[in-house]
C-alpha cells in the first residue's frame, strides 16, 4: 500500500559492483509522474492517489481527459494509474513523483506486459518435448496424446495446448534497485523485467508477503 | 535523449580507456585481482588469446595455456575491475578468428608463428 512510479523500459546492460562482479541491470526511465487526483475515504469511499505519466501533445487526448488533467494543472499525459493507500493525506494535486523516491538496495516489484508471441505451439508455450526430426518420423512438433479414449470421451479442461502466448500482465517480484539517477530520472534494476524496450512498466516497493517476523 | 544513448552513457562510466590492442593469436599476461583471506593481490595469468568477443562493456577474451599438462582456458571480462592490467607479450600469426583447433593439439603443434608487423 504505497505509491509507485510509472516508467519506460529502455533496455539492459551490466554494471560492476564494488567486488568487481558484473550485475545484469535493466535501465528504466521512471517518471517524473504527476499526481492528477487524490482520492479520500470521505469523498470517494477509499484513499488512493492517481498519477499520470508520459507527456503527449494536446490533440492526442480527448476533451474529457484534458478536463480531468486540467484540475491538477498537469500537461497532457498518456497513462494514468491509481495507487491505493491507507491515507492519501500526504499528497497534493500536481505533486511530482520522481525516481529518487527509491534508494539503492531497495526491493521493488515490477509490473508490465510481457512480449506477445502470438499463437504459439506446444514447445514454445508449454515446453513440450519435440519428436524426432528424421529417421522416418512424421511426429515433429505434435502434442502426443491429449487423454484417454471412450472414458471419459472428452479432453479435460486445462489440458495444455497451443494458443496465445505472452502479451499478458506480468509481475516480477523482489527485484533489487542497483542505482538511482535522480537528475535523469533513471532506475537501474537488477535482472530482467517484462516487455520490450519502450514498454510501460509500473514499479512499486516490494509487497511484503506473510509476516515480517 | 534516446534509450541507446542513455545506456551507452551508463556503460561509458565503466569502460576502460587504457586497454591495449589485442588480436587473436597474441600471447598476453593478464593481472587478475584475487581475494585471499581478506587481502587483495594481483595474480598474473599468461597464455594465448584463442577467441575474442566484442560487445562494448561485455568485451571478453579467452586465454588458453597449458598448466601442469592440463589445458586451462579462462575468459576475462576486459572492462571488469577484477582485470587489473593486460600486457601483450608476443604477437602471433593466426589465419582465423577463433583458434579452437588448438584444443586438439599438444606440444609443439600448439605453437603460433610470431608476426612483427604489429607493435607490441
Amino acid at each position: 500500500m504505497s505509491v509507485g512510479i510509472l516508467g519506460t523500459k529502455l533496455g539492459m546492460t551490466q554494471v560492476f559492483d564494488e567486488a568487481g562482479k558484473a550485475i545484469p541491470v535493466t535501465v528504466v526511465q521512471a517518471g517524473p509522474c504527476t499526481v492528477t487526483q487524490v482520492k479520500t475515504a470521505e469523498l470517494d469511499g477509499y484513499s488512493a492517489v492517481q498519477v499520470g505519466f508520459g507527456e503527449v501533445t494536446e490533440k492526442a487526448l480527448s476533451k474529457p481527459e484534458l478536463g480531468h488533467l486540467k484540475k491538477s494543472e498537469a500537461s497532457p499525459l498518456r497513462h494514468l494509474k491509481e495507487y491505493r493507500l491507507d491515507s492519501s493525506g500526504d499528497y497534493q494535486l500536481g505533486q511530482q513523483i520522481k525516481a529518487d523516491m527509491f534508494t539503492p538496495g531497495q526491493e521493488v516489484d515490477v509490473i508490465g506486459t510481457s512480449i506477445g508471441r502470438g499463437f504459439a505451439g506446444y514447445q514454445k508455450r508449454h515446453n513440450f518435448k519435440r519428436g524426432p526430426m528424421a529417421h522416418g518420423s512424421k511426429n515433429h512438433r505434435l502434442p502426443g496424446s491429449t487423454g484417454a479414449g471412450t472414458t471419459p470421451g472428452r479432453v479435460y479442461p486445462g489440458k495444455r495446448m497451443a494458443g496465445r502466448l505472452g502479451g499478458k500482465r506480468i509481475t516480477v517480484k523482489k527485484l533489487t534497485i542497483v542505482r538511482v539517477d535522480g537528475d535523469r530520472n533513471l532506475l537501474l534494476i537488477k535482472g530482467a523485467i517484462p516487455g520490450k524496450p519502450g514498454a510501460l512498466v509500473n514499479i512499486v516497493p516490494a509487497k511484503q508477503v506473510g509476516n515480517a517476523n | 535523449m534516446k534509450a541507446q544513448e542513455i545506456i551507452r552513457s551508463i556503460e561509458s562510466e565503466q569502460l576502460k580507456t587504457d586497454l591495449p590492442i589485442i588480436h587473436v593469436g597474441d600471447t598476453v599476461k593478464v593481472g587478475v585481482v584475487i581475494q585471499e583471506g581478506g587481502k587483495e593481490r594481483v595474480q598474473p595469468y599468461e597464455g594465448t588469446v584463442i577467441a575474442m568477443r566484442n560487445g562494448g562493456i561485455n568485451e571478453t577474451i579467452t586465454v588458453r595455456r597449458i598448466f601442469q599438462g592440463v589445458g586451462v582456458e579462462r575468459v576475462f571480462l576486459l572492462h571488469s575491475p577484477r582485470v587489473a592490467n593486460i600486457k601483450v607479450l608476443r604477437r602471433g600469426k593466426a589465419r582465423r578468428a577463433k583458434l579452437y583447433y588448438l584444443r586438439d593439439r599438444v606440444g609443439k603443434a600448439t605453437r603460433l608463428k610470431q608476426r612483427f608487423d604489429r607493435p607490441l
